[in-house]
């Protein structure tokens, strides 16, 4: 069975980003960028349904700059057989990514597509469902389980209040959520076998694929800040100061 | 303009955060549609019509919409609008895990793009929602012929759940992809207030220690009529499940009370819970983040803190 996982270059969960003076953007200049960490976990999870013997294949796509190239060397030295990358430079919407996914999709024919629930840059969790819908397969997202069985997919899905398992098709759209697994680092030997695996650029215009959109950013504001309140010495000065003070108790 | 806003519900009962999303459709302006989709609704749809400021509801009951499928729904909904000869202007979920299920796949059929998690109307085209865990606010605008739109429910105030009487009329048409069927739920049971609905919200994080020290906050908790929340840093040690994540990645609470216990503070956290109207943190690093936002901070070991705490109130 041939998985296809598609990953995002995005600005590493550890920085702090800063809203740029004129409110066009954040600040990118010179942070470190990685792997969205939903999409590490779909990697993984891509991974070990090879170790397992039920994937056969894994290529790994991204849509970006050129950039993330080193992304995609990423997921290859984590386990990925081969490589996409979809060269635009513009910052796209999900919308857009989804119909060049679909794109992919229609070239590569995979049985499975494994997707990060959302990009912690844009938070916008959109790209998954809209590539089901797109490709009109079946969508398990959230996932924290997935198993393959024949021509069908369980996907175990955290839910507002605990969790859903449904059954999928296959071919079959997962997104991930944080308990599916935990991924591995690449080892040296690895990264260095990376290197040799392929590596293919396509472009939006190559696949046919139009990338307009209808929603534009006006601004960028740092959000309002909450400052620090007073320190307590005791239970009982902060029972008192609930009670008298905020009337929340 | 008419503004389509999709029901939360579980079959049995319409989900306060219903309301919330009513709110941000009057904030945009025009008459609002309700959507009931899912198996023997009725009272849900009853309780919709009675929603201040709906105009009508619609009820889709059948089978293949009682678990909220999205490869059900979402066509069910495209279609609706579709076939309204496009009198639909808005169509609006809130952003639980069945909204943001659903309604990315709507838009994609409908072939617009979706703006997530809204935290203010600006105008009918014109919205705010964070971005970067909530470190950074995004205006932006829709030229879409429908705007598709999950709204964050903390950031809206709810309308009146009573005071309307809004026609009620039954949709027949009926999608089933036969790509996907429920198996089964687990859903946690707690007599407790649902998280992203609680008065008081009591959490807890890493310096919990184990999941077992977490009865400590449950018994606090249930002096107060609280819910229980945690850190990601405590789900992802394994003390609780992650339904009771509170953060970027999990449920955004706006209680009005929230009381961090052991948590540090981190920005992912903070996204989920920085608009409380009050923050209690209690820690016994004076150097936590968390004391930057909290409007009462104790230093203490909370073992003996959380204690004292239930004991004095």
């Amino acid at each position: 069975m041939k998985v296809l996982v598609a990953v995002k270059r995005v600005v590493d969960f550890n920085v702090k980003v800063r809203v740029k003076a004129d409110n066009s953007g954040v600040d990118l200049a010179n942070v470190k960028m990685s792997m969205n960490p939903f999409c590490e976990i779909a990697v993984e999870e891509a991974v070990r349904l090879k170790e397992q013997g039920v994937a056969s294949e894994i290529i790994v796509v991204s849509i970006g700059r050129s950039v993330a190239q080193e992304q995609l060397r990423t997921a290859l030295a984590l386990g990925a057989d081969r490589a996409i990358l979809v060269e635009s430079a513009d910052e796209l919407n999900s919308l857009a990514v989804a119909k060049l996914l679909k794109a992919v999709v229609d070239k590569e024919q995979p049985q499975l597509v494994i997707l990060g629930k959302q990009a912690i840059d844009s938070d916008n969790n959109q790209t998954g469902q809209m590539l089901a819908a797109l490709t009109g397969y079946g969508q398990g997202t959230f996932a924290s389980n997935v198993e393959v069985s024949g021509d069908s997919l369980a996907v175990t899905r955290e839910v507002d209040g605990g969790a859903q398992t449904v059954s999928l098709k296959l071919p079959a759209i997962v997104t991930t959520d944080l308990r599916l697994n935990e991924p591995r680092y690449a080892s040296l030997p690895n990264i260095m076998k990376a290197k040799k695996k392929p590596l293919e650029v396509l472009t939006p215009d190559a696949l046919g694929v139009a990338t307009t959109s209808s929603v534009r950013i006006l601004k960028v504001e740092a959000p309002a800040t909450r400052s620090a309140g007073i320190k307590v010495k005791s239970v009982a000065e902060l029972v008192e100061k609930l009670k008298n003070e905020a009337k929340v108790i | 303009m008419t503004i389509l806003v999709i029901a939360e519900h579980d079959n049995k009962v319409l989900a306060p955060a219903t309301l919330n999303t009513v709110a941000a459709a009057v904030k945009i302006g025009g008459d609002i549609h309700v959507l009931v989709a899912g198996l023997g609704v009725g009272i849900v749809a009853e309780a919709s019509a009675k929603i201040l400021g709906v105009a009508k509801v619609l009820v889709a009951d059948n089978a293949v919409y009682a678990h909220l499928l999205p490869e059900n729904v979402a066509p069910l909904i495209a279609n609706l609008v579709i076939e309204q000869n496009t009198i639909y202007s808005h169509v609006l979920a809130c952003a639980t895990s069945n909204g943001k299920n659903i309604l990315p796949r709507v838009a994609a059929a409908l072939d617009v793009d979706q703006i997530s998690e809204i935290i203010s109307v600006q105008s009918a085209d014109t919205f705010k929602r964070p971005i970067y865990a909530g470190n950074a606010i995004a205006t932006v605008q829709s030229n879409a012929s429908v705007k598709v739109i999950t709204v964050r429910a903390t950031g809206f105030d709810p309308v009146a759940a009573e005071g309307g009487s809004a026609l009620i009329e039954a949709i027949t048409t009926v999608y089933e992809s036969g790509k996907s069927c429920f198996v089964d739920e687990v859903l946690a049971k707690s007599d407790r207030p649902e998280l992203t609905a609680a008065r008081i919200v009591v959490s807890g994080g890493r310096g919990m220690q184990n999941g077992d020290n977490f009865k400590h906050l449950y018994s606090l908790a249930d002096k107060l009529g609280a819910g229980v929340g945690a850190s990601r840093a405590a789900v992802d040690a394994g003390f609780v499940p992650n339904d009771m994540q509170v953060g970027q990645t999990g449920k955004i609470v706006a209680p009005q009370l929230y009381i961090a216990v052991g948590i540090s503070g981190a920005i992912q956290h903070l996204a989920g819970m920085k608009d409380s109207k009050v923050i209690v943190a209690i820690n016994k690093d004076e150097e936590a983040p968390i004391f930057q936002v909290a409007d009462y901070g104790l230093v203490a070991d909370l073992f003996e803190a959380v204690p004292e705490l239930e004991h004095a109130l």
